[in-house]
């Protein structure tokens, strides 16, 4: 299996990039960390006419916080998230997901900014942009955006980037004292992509949850934070609460059928989930007996 | 304007100079270009772990970088692993614990053991165990290639100590 | 006589410094660590050209026209070739022997000429300067199909609405064989209980890491054709490369190199494979071929797509009355050359009930036909079903009675002390273990105590299983197998061992290596029965110009039969050099013996002469000998089984299982295997075979599954769809024997190679169903998904 021919240009600077994109448009792929990118390109299921490779361009790199925001360069590999201070400090969500996107291998090579605009919905960054409330920042020869992660996927391998725009950076809240986190996917082997996640970001006030964003992954086509955390905000956790919960999310989610899972079989493991969250995030383990879904 | 490009690396310590086509992936040059046929092809879509070298320092899967990516990089195949000595310890336990049957995937797995015992001293054999689970093995089902790394880390931490 | 022989008994090598029994390392495994391995996939020759095949998008469709001519202009491309073309140059084949009464199928051309079968199948073969280059022209290349209904079903294969695929065939049924022995409606009704359930198996593939890689090189100047092929039988593609190329024997030499794994995917005839040696020919210049992963899950042999009705009827004693089964399996369009695709099922009736001593036994296999991809044999062949078959029908016996799955195995497995006896499919047993097996599998995993754990950890709505399987395994084969039906698979195997002027030895051997130890257990054989250190032996296999003619490595047969060759020959050997010895030291051949390396008094082991000193007066200076005398330094001798048309050897696996009962999805904790493979040579190879066989088999169990549409689409051909299994999931596997050696060669050794893959699904089935049993949940097949146990839990 080897790619069709293509052109190639390194990018030298982002500008350089976004001129490169804006005169080939859909005809042109931007390579960042390629461990998406090139399976597909061997598998000849995209044939690109030129690639643009934007993995010189120093400014797309890096870590900062800035008072109560961090915000993380494209081109951080996944690697980097999981050995820095910054993002298990201030984003410990991030550092416990990136242990299962795939291996090490794929690790170092693989970038935030390549994985969010790859948008695949079984995988696991996008919904963590969706629990940690980020904001991704995007340029095209016109200017700056900045999109709520809630907007920016918008489908399979689709979101709201248009083919002459790169995404430079993603910003986050710096988590506060209160907050917890919980990070589970079910998959069949290490690495593999999730037949169900959850990524969950809360803030935790004695018994109860004073926020709570539950990112579900694999449930569909893109990842989904759930209106069913609202049933467990404010006020004591019952279990009666819980199976309220777990209903909304029923209905709420409307994943697919595939080789792995059917989506009855999804409805089932994302209430699994659920209940496995809140009982982790609030330190109760006799809310998670068993047999309750 | 599917020119080739010039690219200039080191692989193994030798400066190499080459004019390649843009979707030359690294495992091919390596294997067509510089006849380094110790990293193998399983798949070609980064699942199996046969492909594994070390571009400046970081185990990657050669199947999914193109050679032009490797511009001033460092590229470190299994030959110039055993050359240097750097894992000789490693594939005498192998051989000891016959941690390999057909071979194939034998640089994949050594390349990612060294990594592994680079990171840590001494992993347990659930940390070895995900660290290879990325390198997919027909003929052992796997025990023995983990009971050799983890007799390997176990000497290394010896004889730091 | 007949009692299994205590492992730590003296071997029939007695002898000193034998390697026998012994773990050493492989000879020549540095080359493979340091990547300096020589694999089919890594060779370049001169003016070598690279062959792409343009396959068939459609499970079943009439070719009516190719346009190739846009093709042909592409730069780098030296040839687009179809299917009528190549027909000039290579024959068709027809995959059937004649023993399997009844066995038909269609002739099959190396590329696709009228009408496409199954969806991967070649139309076209596209040579270029480059693999890259020949896919870019394959793109371009324009053919018209007319689609046909394709047949996907193996239950409505044979209804009468069903389209037949070949006509000339009547119907889609490949082979049936029925088989009735003792009185089983009798035994039935005489039964306490009578126990029935549907075994269905998932699809599978060997997924080699190396791929099936060619080179083929014709030589017009030499008219010889040398074919650089990682197959595990040689001798045989020579044979039919040969035959179908309209060549002489001589004229075709295989070489096998270093291969990438193999299980049985390389040991058959494949078309792309026939195309690629008739494209050299054609072509006049060597052609590569190396599958890519999606052609390898599209065209590699597939395997084991059964589905069996099981019965099994017991008394409340606990005694089995008979054994009764009803199995069909689903191949592909055409049945493989030249093993043929109905071995398999005809295994299956073989082994059910193998372990048993039930007499009472009925069987019914069809095989039909389906517009997928081919099957045949892999390894372990029809054992893991027969084994899941069997060992699943023994646990729900002993659930309905209410006895521990293991008592009802002790009061019906074959006593220790019945054999020889036969079985009722009519297999003959000479010495097996499975009483001795089990009390040590028994004691290697403290049963009772996993069983007061399970019970305890079920309180807390933790549900571990147990899982018990005994097996049989066919292994060192005789002509029984394929020979007698006419395929020119030979079942012997010869080595021929000399030594040369400074001492060292030389084997070559006919079996070959693919990773298993070949080259280390010739090497220990041969350096026991001689008296020489293992590092003065080389070993030269897997080349038909330098080798004796034989069978190679398959069916686990290199062990017993390679083996004994070896020995066999070396004992020539060693009479021919005590014979010189004997003569320049003035002593009798009996005085002497030969231990490290040099000719020794037998009595008190005083040295006499080095090896290396005697070969140097054979060799230089045969004048200093007395007249008449003519050294002969070279011996070769062949071997084949006589006696029993198969070695059986028997085993017994126990898995050690978490099932999450919310989630479905399963933890294999532990896993244990005791097996009695007669005399072992190397115990940490036979060990190590058996690991990677149970690792197959679990992959089977639980992640395994090669999955058809309706259409007849493979619609997982990767690697991240298709699951094998990974470190990750994988449990440490304990490893016992039991050793009964055969009696029919001075070796002692019956095969251990596909032991590990024979039994360890069944393990695993058993133990979820013993997991499960609190829910009253049976799972009858695999792969054992999340899904699969959910469903079977009602949860979802």
């Amino acid at each position: 299996m080897k790619a069709s021919a293509f052109a190639y240009a390194r990018a030298t600077s982002v500008s350089n990039a976004l001129e490169l994109l804006a005169a080939h448009g859909d005809r042109a792929k931007v390579l960042s960390g390629g461990q998406s990118l090139m399976p597909a390109m061997n598998l000849r299921l995209i044939s690109p006419e030129l690639i643009v490779d934007i993995g010189e361009l120093a400014e797309l790199r890096g870590i900062a916080v800035t008072g109560d925001r961090v915000r993380i360069g494209a081109l951080t590999r996944h690697v980097d998230l999981a050995r820095s201070s910054e993002i298990a400090a201030h984003a410990p969500l991030l550092a416990e997901a990136i242990a299962h996107v795939a291996h090490p291998a794929i690790r170092n090579r693989g970038t935030l900014g390549g994985s969010l605009a790859h948008a695949d919905p079984a995988s696991e960054l996008p919904a963590c942009m969706l629990a940690l409330n980020a904001t991704v920042i995007v340029r095209g020869q016109t200017g700056e955006r900045r999109i709520a992660a809630q907007d920016f996927f918008t489908g399979i391998y689709e979101t709201a980037l248009s083919p002459e725009e790169l995404l430079v950076a993603v910003e986050l809240p710096v988590s506060l004292k209160s907050s917890a986190h919980f990070f589970h996917e079910f998959a069949r082997r290490h690495g593999d992509y999730a037949i169900l996640g959850l990524a969950a970001q809360a803030i935790v006030n004695a018994d109860t949850f004073a926020d709570l964003r539950l990112a579900f992954f694999a449930v569909g086509d893109r990842p989904v934070l759930a209106k069913a955390a609202r049933k467990l905000v404010g006020g004591a956790l019952t279990s009666a609460a819980i199976v309220d919960a777990c209903t909304a999310l029923s209905e709420e989610l409307d994943p697919h059928d595939d080789q792995q899972a059917s989506a009855s079989m999804r409805r089932h493991l994302a209430k699994v989930l659920l209940v496995r969250c809140v009982a982790a995030l609030l330190d109760r383990p006799d809310l998670d007996a068993g047999g309750s879904t | 304007m599917t020119a080739h490009v010039q690219i200039s690396l080191e692989v193994n310590g030798e400066r190499i100079d080459a004019h390649v086509p843009p979707r030359l992936n690294l495992a091919d040059f390596l294997r067509e270009h510089l006849s380094l046929t110790g990293t193998h092809v399983g798949c070609e879509h980064g699942v199996c772990g046969a492909c594994t070298v070390r571009v400046n320092g970081d185990i990657v899967r050669s199947c999914l970088m193109l050679a032009v990516q490797t511009q001033d990089a460092s590229v470190e195949t299994i030959e110039g692993l055993s050359d240097s000595g750097e894992i000789a310890d490693l594939q005498a336990a192998f051989r000891d614990r016959n941690a390999l049957q057909c071979g194939f995937c034998t640089p994949g797995m050594l390349m990612a053991a060294q990594d592994l015992l680079k990171l840590e001293a001494e992993p347990d054999r659930d940390r070895i165990r995900e660290h290879l689970s990325g390198n997919y093995c027909r003929c052992t089902g796997y025990q023995a290639i983990i009971d050799a790394i983890e007799t390997t880390a176990r000497a290394r931490k010896e004889r730091t100590s | 006589m007949n009692e299994p022989v205590n492992p730590d008994g003296l071997s029939v090598l007695d002898r000193p410094n034998s390697y026998i029994g012994k773990t050493v390392p492989r000879p020549n495994l540095e080359r493979l660590m340091q990547g300096r391995g020589l694999y089919v996939s890594d060779m370049v020759l001169p003016r070598m050209a690279h062959v792409v095949f343009l396959r068939s998008p459609h499970a079943h469709a009439k070719i009516i026209k190719i346009e190739a001519d846009a093709a042909k202009r592409v730069p780098g491309v030296i040839a687009v070739v179809t299917g009528k073309e190549l027909a000039a140059v290579i024959t068709p084949w027809v995959g059937v022997l004649s023993h399997l009464k009844g066995l038909k199928s269609a002739p099959q051309s190396a590329i696709a000429i009228d009408r496409v079968c199954w969806q991967g199948e070649a139309v076209a073969a596209i040579v270029a300067t480059s693999r890259a280059v020949a896919e870019d022209a394959a793109e371009i290349v324009s053919v018209t199909y007319e689609e046909l209904d394709a047949v996907t079903d193996m239950r409505t294969a044979l209804d009468p609405a069903t389209p037949v695929i070949h006509p000339s065939l009547g119907d889609n049924l490949a082979f049936e064989r029925n088989f009735d022995a003792g009185a089983v409606d009798a035994a039935f009704a005489d039964s306490d209980a009578v126990v029935e359930a549907d075994f269905i198996f998932g699809r599978h593939t060997g997924v080699t890491l190396e791929p099936r890689a060619v080179v083929a090189d014709w030589s017009a100047a030499e008219a010889r054709l040398t074919i650089y092929q990682g197959t595990q039988a040689p001798h045989m593609v020579q044979n039919l490369a040969a035959l179908h190329l309209g060549l002489g024997e001589a004229q075709v030499r295989i070489v096998c190199k270093d291969v990438g794994g193999s299980f049985g995917i390389k040991v058959h005839i494949y078309a792309d494979e026939m195309a690629t040696y008739a494209l050299a020919k054609l072509l006049r210049r060597p052609i590569k071929f190396v599958a890519d992963r999606v052609e390898s899950f599209n065209t590699d042999i597939h395997a084991r797509d059964h589905r069996c009705k099981g019965k099994i009827g017991v008394k409340n004693d606990g005694t089995i009355t008979a054994f009764e089964i009803d199995d069909l399996t689903g191949i592909g369009p055409y049945s493989m050359y030249p093993r043929t695709s109905a071995i398999e099922a005809n295994q299956v009736v073989n082994l059910i009930g193998g372990p048993y001593a039930s007499k009472h036994y009925r069987a019914r296999a069809r095989v039909v036909f389906q517009n997928k991809n081919v099957m045949c044999q892999y390894r372990a062949v029809g054992h893991p079903i027969a084994c899941s078959v069997t060992e699943g029908l023994v646990d729900l016996a002993a659930m309905k009675i209410g006895m521990d799955p293991v008592e009802i195995r002790r009061r019906n497995l074959i006593p220790d002390n019945g054999y020889p006896c036969a079985a009722p499919s009519g297999l003959r047993f000479e010495l097996l273990s499975h009483h001795a097996s089990l009390n040590k599998l028994m004691a290697m995993m403290d049963y009772d105590k996993l069983r007061a754990e399970q019970a305890a950890l079920r309180v807390k709505n933790i549900h571990r299983g147990i899982g018990i399987a005994s097996f049989i395994e066919v292994t060192n084969p005789s002509a029984a197998f394929y020979g007698v039906g006419g395929a020119k698979i030979s079942s012997q195997d010869g080595v021929a061992v000399r030594m040369d002027a400074t001492g060292s030895i030389i084997c070559q051997t006919s079996i070959t290596e693919q990773g298993q130890g070949s080259e280390s257990l010739t090497a220990q054989i041969v350096g026991s029965v001689l008296g020489v250190s293992m590092e003065r032996v080389r070993v030269i296999l897997g080349d038909t110009d330098n080798t004796p003619y034989g069978g190679g490595t398959w069916a686990s047969r290199g062990a017993g039969i390679g083996g004994e060759a070896a020995l066999q020959a070396a004992k020539i050997l060693r009479k021919n050099i005590l014979d010189v010895a004997a003569v320049i030291l003035q002593a009798s051949p009996s005085e002497l013996d030969i231990v490290n390396n040099e000719v020794v008094n037998a009595s008190d082991g005083a040295p006499r002469i080095e090896l290396k000193e005697l070969a140097r007066i054979v060799y230089f200076r045969p004048d200093t000998l007395p007249p008449g005398i003519q050294p002969e330094m070279m011996a070769t001798r062949h071997f084949v089984p006589r006696e029993y048309p198969f070695a059986f050897t028997n085993g017994v696996q126990a898995s050690w299982l978490e099932v999450d009962t919310d989630t479905g999805f399963i933890k294999l904790l532990k896993h244990w295997v005791v097996e009695d493979c007669g005399t072992i040579i190397n115990p940490q190879l036979v060990d190590e075979q058996i690991r990677g066989g149970v690792v197959q088999g679990l992959g089977a169990a639980l992640f395994e599954k090669c999955i058809y549409d309706e259409r007849g689409q493979l619609t997982n051909a990767n690697m991240a769809d298709y699951l094998v299994p990974m470190s990750g999931e994988m449990p440490d596997i304990d490893v016992g024997h039991v050793v009964s050696p055969t009696s029919e060669t001075e070796l002692g050794a019956k095969g251990a190679g596909e032991a590990g893959t024979a039994g360890a699904a069944a393990a695993v089935s058993n133990a979820v169903n013993d997991a499960l049993r609190p829910f009253g949940a049976t799972i009858t097949e695999i792969p054992l998904t999340p899904q699969v146990v959910l469903t079977a839990l009602g949860r979802i």
